[in-house]
């Protein structure tokens, strides 16, 4: 009762909405880098939205259905095929048993998340089910799928699943995500850069270099220049810190950051936008917008709000749909 | 009387905030910090995730639609702002200096598991003796834990053995590893990169996962190390692995 890894993907990983409560000391809290696209990965199987599930980057692992499953796929678009015939993103699916599922091409997104009904069984440690690569804890024994492994369903039930079906709605998911215009608020250290490197933040593109991964994003561009030199001593960073690196180039932090950093901290990425961010893949540019506390919190729970609309949509949708079956 | 600290509050974008004193390496400082801690932990609302004290500051992570229902109409920010505002006016000279774990951890300074010492004993006119001697003769301070999980933040180191940085740094420090960098002292729980220099290995696990609390140190700790020959070293590791 579960799925089988075919074959690996490059970095395909269980997580959920993260390890937290240990920061203090100096366990990095993970999860998710797209928060919205797996929440309403799990809410359209009807899970609640921290239930760990498979996020992957492109190439994806060849995955095997050995047992029949209803599933859903969120995030980026990898061209999924399922027994060779096309499936959807942000609709739920029931697969049958013996399909194959693979991800042809890499269309537009960088993560992509799998979830099934009732979730996974995984390895849990401190709470959560976010694979920590560090400790070798969480998710599949604190690593990245490899091939052979075999991830068990919760749900041991036979759901009787004759053929590949897609439930008829889908999830809109085009509000959350801007094209890869991402809000930021001023950092601790934001009133030391040049004013000249404060419009070019604001006026220039920049693109996220190859050496991006789970723990930051490295981008390349304009040089920025702080008028005064500060040594930092370490202090709390987060999902989001925009550092300035020796070299005059931003890195942002994102999922499996250090707790910690000593580099000026010039900006923090909107909550509302860190999904756009994890959805941009190496290659691509992005450009910023300065938003004010006030501004950020509104969007915030604006979004927040549409998320829950979705949800509840969602939810209604199932629960009529397996009432009339 | 009390005797109170300048500081500045900013924010962490929107779910997060920092309380930060500035400055260098303060002993008072640090035990504002760490009592603060105390305090933010007792208050700890569900919305709270993660509370993360530093040298000079401590920061809150949060979960935004969770403070904000507690802040009404005024922003989550300005919530929690004013939350710590209070909190810090409540810190007096008395109860910031509240006890500390005491931690003995034993360390092998044989040159072979550290390569550094006999350079920075000579470039600081030491004997590789009196460089150990001023190392252990003091008891060290967990000013932080961060960087990787369980390492902490320690000192300061007596002003003759404060060492800079390697200029250039290692690509594989070994898990145990006891080093120096500034005024600071610190053992790599981990294999790791690193640029701290290395002086000593300690045989004591700094992070065992399978524990419920997984790591050896925490903040506000008070840590001694005591010299072990190779041969305690060899036998302590095998016991602790």
């Amino acid at each position: 009762m579960g799925l089988r890894i075919i074959k690996s993907g490059i970095a395909d990983s269980i997580q959920d909405m993260g390890r937290f409560g240990y920061q203090h000391i100096g366990i990095p809290p993970g999860g998710v880098m797209d928060r919205i696209a797996a929440a309403i990965a799990n809410t359209l199987v009807g899970n609640q939205i921290g239930e760990p599930l498979l996020e992957m980057h492109f190439p994806a692992a060849i995955i095997f259905f050995e047992s029949s499953m209803m599933i859903a796929l969120t995030g980026a678009d990898f061209g999924a095929e399922i027994n060779g015939k096309e499936v959807l993103i942000n609709q739920p699916i029931l697969v049958p048993s013996n399909a194959e599922l693979r991800f042809t091409r890499h269309n537009k997104g960088s993560k992509v998340y799998l979830s099934v009904e009732e979730g996974f069984e995984t390895n849990t440690w401190l709470g959560s089910s976010s694979t920590s690569f560090q400790t070798l804890k969480g998710g599949k024994e604190g690593r990245n799928l490899l091939k052979y492994d075999i991830l068990n369903f919760k749900n041991k039930e036979d759901l009787e699943i004759d053929a590949l079906t897609h439930l008829p709605w889908r999830a809109s998911m085009a509000e959350f995500y801007t094209e890869n215009k991402i809000d930021f608020l001023v950092g601790a250290e934001y009133a030391l850069l040049e004013k000249i490197s404060q419009t070019s933040m604001v006026t220039n593109q920049f693109k996220v270099s190859n050496h991006s991964n789970r723990m930051g994003y490295r981008l390349e561009g304009q040089a920025l220049l702080l008028s005064s030199k500060k040594e930092c001593l370490s202090s709390a960073v987060s999902f989001g810190t925009i550092q300035l690196l020796p070299n005059a180039q931003m890195i942002v932090l994102m999922a499996d950051h250090q707790t910690t950093g000593g580099y000026p901290r010039i900006g923090q990425v909107a909550s509302s936008s860190l999904p756009t961010l994890a959805q941009v893949s190496a290659g691509e540019s992005i450009s910023f917008k300065l938003v004010t506390q006030e501004e950020a919190e509104a969007i915030l729970l604006q979004q927040q709000q549409n998320l829950q609309q979705l949800q509840n949509a969602c939810n209604f949708r199932l629960q009529e749909y397996f009432k009339n079956e | 009387m009390v005797h109170s600290t300048p500081y500045q509050i900013y924010a962490i974008g929107d779910q997060g905030i920092t309380l930060d004193y500035g400055g260098e390496i303060n002993e008072s400082v640090n035990s504002k910090i760490f009592k603060l801690f105390q305090l933010l932990k007792d208050w700890q609302p569900e919305a709270v995730l993660d509370i993360i004290p530093a040298y000079h500051s401590i920061s809150l992570i949060y979960d935004f639609i969770k403070v904000k229902k507690l802040a009404g109409s005024n922003t989550a920010y300005s919530y929690l702002e004013s939350k710590l505002r209070q909190m810090e006016a409540q810190l007096t000279d008395t109860n910031a200096l509240s006890a500390q774990r005491k931690i003995d951890i034993p360390v092998c300074y044989d040159l072979s598991v550290a390569p550094d010492l006999e350079e920075l004993a000579t470039s600081h006119e030491l004997t590789v003796k009196a460089f150990i001697e001023f190392h252990i003769q003091k008891s060290y301070r967990v000013y932080m834990i961060g960087f990787m999980p369980g390492f902490a933040y320690m000192g300061t180191v007596d002003q003759r053995i404060i060492s800079p940085r390697k200029a250039n740094p290692r690509t594989h420090v070994p898990a145990g590893s006891v080093g120096i960098a500034g005024a600071q002292t610190g053992i790599y729980p981990f294999d790791s990169p690193g640029g701290w220099q290395i002086i000593g290995q300690t045989p004591v696990l700094l992070f065992d996962a399978n524990k419920e609390k997984p790591t050896l140190l925490e903040p506000g700790d008070e840590v001694m190390f005591h010299p072990i020959s190779l041969d305690e070293f060899h036998h302590l590791k095998k016991k602790s692995s």
